[in-house]
């Protein structure tokens, strides 16, 4: 029992007291999550968008394809990445295995179809007509599809929610691509992983505690978004 | 007067809209003049939605040509451009998730129209939808009335040479229904712009329209004015719809010039119109046209058609009663409370019903089809 009190307490301290390794650790994951995020909501909601609103052979098996994608286990996502950028792969001369930049991109693979698969989803829940009624008020298709992400803003809301939820959280290809590299490539998951291994339970605690409160912010916002009513 | 001009605004032809096989719209030629307020009536799944949506090209494909003031769209006038000169309001409000105001404006700043300007119109707009106390609220906490109201704003506001309103009204409780169509009719006279609305009620057609176009199985099978489609319905769909309750399935007996005599089940009815002996006709009859005494008058007017009938209910109907009758062929008679209580009319009441020969309605069986038994069961009471 003192093993939890003990360290319970002491992951308290580590965070009350901006404990230097603890923040950084906190800043690169949401630096990198973050980042992460952003370019998959660029590509997810983009290409959602045209799946969701254009009619083309091969649709149904892309669709298909997109919520297999969403379900992408981080592992395999890594494995894809890793051989990508190792020395002898095709994109190994860029030299960037084991840093930063590798786990953003590994975490873009894991986080784009997820988004990809929410914004498809919200599109294709807004009412059928709402399309004509927007042509019937004389917009571009330019003007129509922004009218209609601005429409499904409270779905890809969710959208970045579970992109973000995804990538904060998975470990196996940040270990991966990222090799939990100490004031480096360490992020909450991997030292986490590291931590507890080495049986150092109280910064395993005040990480995880950590990782807790991020993901309770982002289920408030979900929730909070998936009560509102549609309007009329 | 309205609906008088010779002005086309629109002109359709040979208008198909072809889905799976089956042929929704075929409309060889369709107008709509300036200032007419166009009532598109017909039965469910008739293509009355279709037609508004092809017209205002919204669907594709299509075939034919549409032609806007003369132009022919995305030739002359590019459909950008045409549906800019339109405006439609679809049967759910189908509001953007913002300010009342804001949906009001969203089809101005489409058009990229400067701020102020755009100020002045929505005002203008949610002045005469009476919704101005509203502008701030969300979309999201309007009554169905309301939001109705500030559908039909929205393509009010980009001030249409052509409003196309797609059933309107059909969402709404009976009294937003009524404040809606008789504030609509007053913005209408206003502004005297051109309408063309989808209606499956004979009120809203009687209250807003200046010309009726009647659809059925993809064809208008009558086109006129209120006045003409009203007294003169081509078959038994618009003559029910128009409000000749009561339909009388009868065959020609024998002619006599322009007069006729009709067989009923169990009665003849005389009647106005040329038809040829053996003709399978249906008989309209407008419950107002039907008179009750208590004595049998025959040789003391001109009333052809008289039977004794006994009264199968008393109902109030709006400002009058119904009383319906069995004269061993259903009739119906719209009369006052005062003349229930004169002639006691009540159920089991044995009364005399006439009708005179030019209030008889006779449309030809065989020669137009009868949707009503079709399935156009949406506004029929027979």
């Amino acid at each position: 029992m003192d093993l939890i009190f003990e360290g319970i307490k002491k992951a308290f301290w580590l965070i009350v007291t901006f404990d230097a390794e603890v923040m950084g650790i906190t800043w690169l994951s949401l630096k990198v999550s973050g980042i992460a995020t952003l370019i998959s909501l660029v590509l997810g909601i983009s290409s959602g968008t045209v799946v969701a609103l254009t009619r083309f052979p091969g649709r149904k098996l892309t669709i298909g394809v997109i919520n297999t994608g969403m379900g992408l286990p981080p592992v395999v996502a890594g494995l894809f990445v890793s051989i990508m950028l190792w020395r002898s792969g095709p994109l190994g001369f860029l030299g960037i295995l084991y840093t930063p930049t590798a786990m953003i991109i590994a975490q873009t693979v894991i986080a784009t179809p997820i988004v990809m698969g929410v914004s498809l989803a919200a599109m294709q829940n807004l009412p059928p007509k709402l399309r004509l009624q927007i042509k019937a008020l004389g917009a571009t298709r330019l003007q129509m599809i922004w009218i209609m992400i601005k429409e499904a803003k409270l779905p890809l809301l969710a959208a970045i929610m579970a992109g973000f939820g995804g990538v904060i959280s998975e470990v196996g290809a940040s270990i991966m691509v990222g090799g939990n590299i100490k004031g480096y490539s360490r992020v909450l998951t991997t030292a986490t992983v590291m931590e507890t291994s080495r049986g150092n339970f109280d910064v395993a605690i005040a990480l995880s505690i950590i990782l807790l409160l991020l993901a309770y912010l982002i289920n408030l916002v979900l929730t909070h978004v998936q009560q509102r009513e549609r309007p009329r | 007067m309205k609906g008088q001009g010779s002005d086309v605004l629109l002109e359709a032809k040979n208008l198909r809209v072809v889905r799976g096989g089956s042929v929704l719209v075929d409309v060889p030629s369709f107008v709509v003049r300036k200032g007419d307020v166009l009532a598109v009536i017909g039965p469910n799944g008739a293509g009355k939605t279709t037609l508004l949506q092809a017209l205002a090209y919204l669907l594709k494909p299509f075939e034919g040509t549409v032609f806007f003031e003369g132009l022919e769209v995305a030739k002359g006038i590019s459909v950008l451009d045409y549906r800019r000169r339109l405006a439609m309001a679809f049967q759910e409000p189908l509001l953007f998730d913002t300010t009342v105001y804001q949906n009001v404006a969203s089809g101005l700043k489409i058009r990229g129209m400067t701020k102020r300007l755009m100020r002045e119109r929505v005002d203008e707009a949610l002045g005469l939808f009476g919704i101005s106390h509203l502008a701030d609220r969300s979309a999201r906490t309007l009554s169905g009335g309301e939001a109705q109201r500030t559908n039909i704003a929205r393509a009010f506001a980009t001030n249409p040479a052509l409003l196309f309103l797609d059933e309107p009204f059909n969402a709404l409780d009976q009294p937003s229904h009524e404040a809606l169509v008789k504030d609509l009719r007053d913005i209408v006279k206003k502004t005297d712009i051109t309408v063309a609305f989808v209606t499956h009620n004979r009120l809203e057609a009687l209250q807003l329209a200046t010309a009726v176009a009647a659809i059925q199985k993809g064809r208008i099978t009558q086109f006129g004015s209120v006045e003409d489609v009203m007294n003169d319905p081509k078959n038994s769909f618009i003559a029910s719809f128009v409000g000749m309750d009561c339909m009388l399935p009868a065959r020609i007996l024998s002619c006599d010039g322009n007069c006729f005599v009709a067989d009923v089940k169990r009665g003849t009815i005389e009647g106005v119109g040329d038809f040829q002996i053996g003709d399978r006709v249906t008989l309209c009859i407008r419950p107002e046209n039907v008179a009750l005494s208590i004595r049998t008058t025959r040789n003391e007017t001109s009333v052809r058609n008289l039977f004794p009938a006994r009264i199968t209910s008393v109902v109030p109907s709006g400002p009058f009663y119904k009383v319906e009758l069995d004269c061993g062929f259903p009739l119906a008679s719209f009369v006052t409370a005062a003349s229930v209580k004169q002639l006691s009319l009540r159920e089991g009441g044995e009364i005399f019903a006439s009708f005179k020969a030019t209030s008889v309605h006779a449309v030809r069986r065989g020669d137009t089809e009868q949707p009503t038994l079709a399935g156009g069961t949406d506004v029929t009471s027979a």
